[in-house]
């Protein structure tokens, strides 16, 4: 480590808001990248969920059209 | 190779005939000259100042000009004819980067005695080959990554601004080298001789450079 | 298709035990720097979200060497992803740089930290690449383009770092970081442990990213195929691979 004379060694008390500050940066971006991608997550869900139902119909038309000629 | 001095050819007698780039580039470089002067209020500048003021000045003439490498083969079906011929795509890579590397040769030769006359503090004659060499290596560095970055820029939609933000940057190390070689030589009293260490810097970047180039140009000519 | 979603449990898990031990060292366990202080806490953020960001660009290339030579899409993402998360940590690691310069020399930002320039040359960089991927509409082509860039600018962020290095050189001492050779034992253990919990992070999110984007293509080709081309909104002009 290359001591510099003229570099503050700021005590603990004073330092803390910064170094705090640094970490909370850090959370912050990740929090940030984790709502986003829950968003993301939620829309590819909704979409996933819509073509299920669609499945689902397509299932129940297919069984009524088999049903007609019979009947 | 015959490809590659084909289209350089092609290249310095469109230039010779119209006079669109380098003129433009001159004038660029002198004005810039000029607003250095009132920007930095001084009559000479000298030393690493002097080097600032040169290197930023060639710098963006040369984004000036790199940016109108490819236009005519964009405007006018100029990649189609190339890729249809029988030549290998890297011959358009040398032949574009020798032209800038010409058209800045060019601009030097007018843009820096005008910067010993205009602005230089020390004489220019007793460090002229220093700053040959210097200019020499920065040129070429900056002609492939001029040529790479307006190749990449002249399929987008914003091409004059791509080539310029994509370009700068990955020129800031070449421009490091070439302020900081040419610094102790603006000096008013100097050896002549430019630091070794970054003539070795710009030569590695030379080299790096030019190698990436060639292996991934290909790549960008594709259909 | 690639599951990119298999072994993220653990992965998540090895990093959320990694972090947290590392956070542990690094306020109960790592002595106090005698020139700096508390201050110095910051280095074990800052330098490995530097170093893991570096990493990242460089990767970003070589995805990129992988989607040239193969042709497959595919490498393109894994590429495109690799350079938006290392980008992310890039950020974070220049804010917590610049915080770090402020807490121990009253400035927010110093140029004679040579890590510190050389990182804001390569951001810079690095910023382009989307505004770039953003201007080529052929899909293909802007895949093409992107990998070029992706594998020049890999190649920029070590020729960068020296150029900057020399031009600091016995001009100015460098102040904020710690020489490699010079750590005490037990800050180097609580660095190396920070390093990997940060590097396993940028794993983490990276296969996260992927995962999340790979179920998103899948159900955009479900969507198509069950009902139809109409049904699926164009992604429109996106900076991502699609």
């Amino acid at each position: 480590m290359i001591p510099f004379a003229l570099s503050p060694a700021l005590a603990p008390g004073k330092a803390a808001p910064y170094v705090i500050a640094a970490y909370i940066v850090f959370l912050a971006i990740v929090l940030i990248y984790v709502a986003i991608m829950a968003r993301r997550l939620t829309r590819t869900e909704r979409d996933l969920s819509e073509l299920g139902r669609e499945v689902d119909q397509r299932a129940v038309e297919a069984e009524h059209r088999e049903e007609e000629p019979v009947g | 190779m015959r490809a590659a001095l084909t289209v350089l050819r092609k290249d310095l007698t469109l230039e010779l005939r119209t006079f669109e780039t380098v003129p433009a580039m001159a004038l660029f470089s002198l004005t810039t000259f000029v607003i250095f002067h009132f920007g930095l209020d001084r009559s000479t500048v000298s030393g690493q100042l002097a080097a600032g003021v040169l290197t930023v000045t060639l710098l963006f003439a040369a984004l000036l000009g790199a940016g109108r490498l490819f236009v005519a083969e964009r405007e006018q079906g100029g990649f189609d004819a190339f890729l249809l011929a029988p030549v290998d795509r890297n011959a358009m890579l040398i032949a574009k980067a020798a032209a800038l590397f010409i058209f800045l040769a060019v601009l030097e030769l007018v843009a820096v005695p005008a910067f010993a006359l205009l602005l230089l503090g020390p004489p220019l004659w007793p460090r002229l080959l220093g700053l040959i060499a210097v200019l020499a290596l920065a040129d070429l560095g900056i002609a492939v990554i001029g040529t790479l970055t307006s190749a990449i820029a002249i399929h987008t939609r914003a091409r004059d601004l791509i080539g310029p933000i994509v370009g700068l940057p990955l020129l800031i190390p070449a421009l490091i080298a070439t302020a900081r070689a040419a610094g102790p030589l603006l000096q008013a009293h100097s050896s002549g001789s430019p630091p070794g260490k970054w003539l070795a810097v710009l030569a590695l970047y030379d080299c790096v450079f030019g190698l990436v180039a060639y292996a991934v140009f290909d790549f960008l000519l594709q259909e | 298709m690639t599951s990119y979603g298999k072994g993220l449990r653990a992965l998540t898990l090895s990093t959320v035990a990694t972090v947290t031990v590392a956070l542990a060292l690094v306020f109960f366990y790592a002595p106090l720097d005698a020139d700096q202080g508390f201050v110095q806490k910051i280095f074990y953020l800052h330098v490995p979200l530097a170093i893991v960001s570096l990493c990242g660009f460089v990767l970003g290339g070589l995805l990129a060497i992988g989607h040239l030579r193969t042709g497959d899409r595919k490498w393109d993402l894994r590429s495109y992803v690799a350079i938006h998360m290392a980008l992310i940590f890039g950020i974070g690691g220049l804010i917590t740089g610049s915080i770090w310069a402020k807490a121990s020399w009253g400035h927010w930002w110093v140029w004679n930290e040579p890590t510190l320039v050389s990182f804001l040359i390569v951001l810079l960089l690095f910023a382009t690449y989307q505004p770039l991927r953003f201007s080529i509409e052929d899909p293909e082509r802007q895949a093409r383009y992107a990998s070029v860039f992706a594998i020049v600018a890999g190649a920029f962020v070590p020729l960068n770092f020296i150029a900057v290095r020399l031009a600091q050189q016995f001009v100015h001492p460098r102040i904020l970081t710690l020489g490699g050779g010079n750590l005490p034992g037990s800050m180097r253990l609580t660095f190396i442990v920070s390093l990997i919990g940060i590097a396993l992070l940028y794993a983490t999110l990276w296969k996260y990213e992927m995962a999340a984007k790979s179920a998103r293509m899948q159900a955009r080709r479900l969507r198509r195929s069950l009902l139809g081309g109409d049904a699926v909104r164009p992604l429109g002009r996106s900076a991502a691979p699609s």
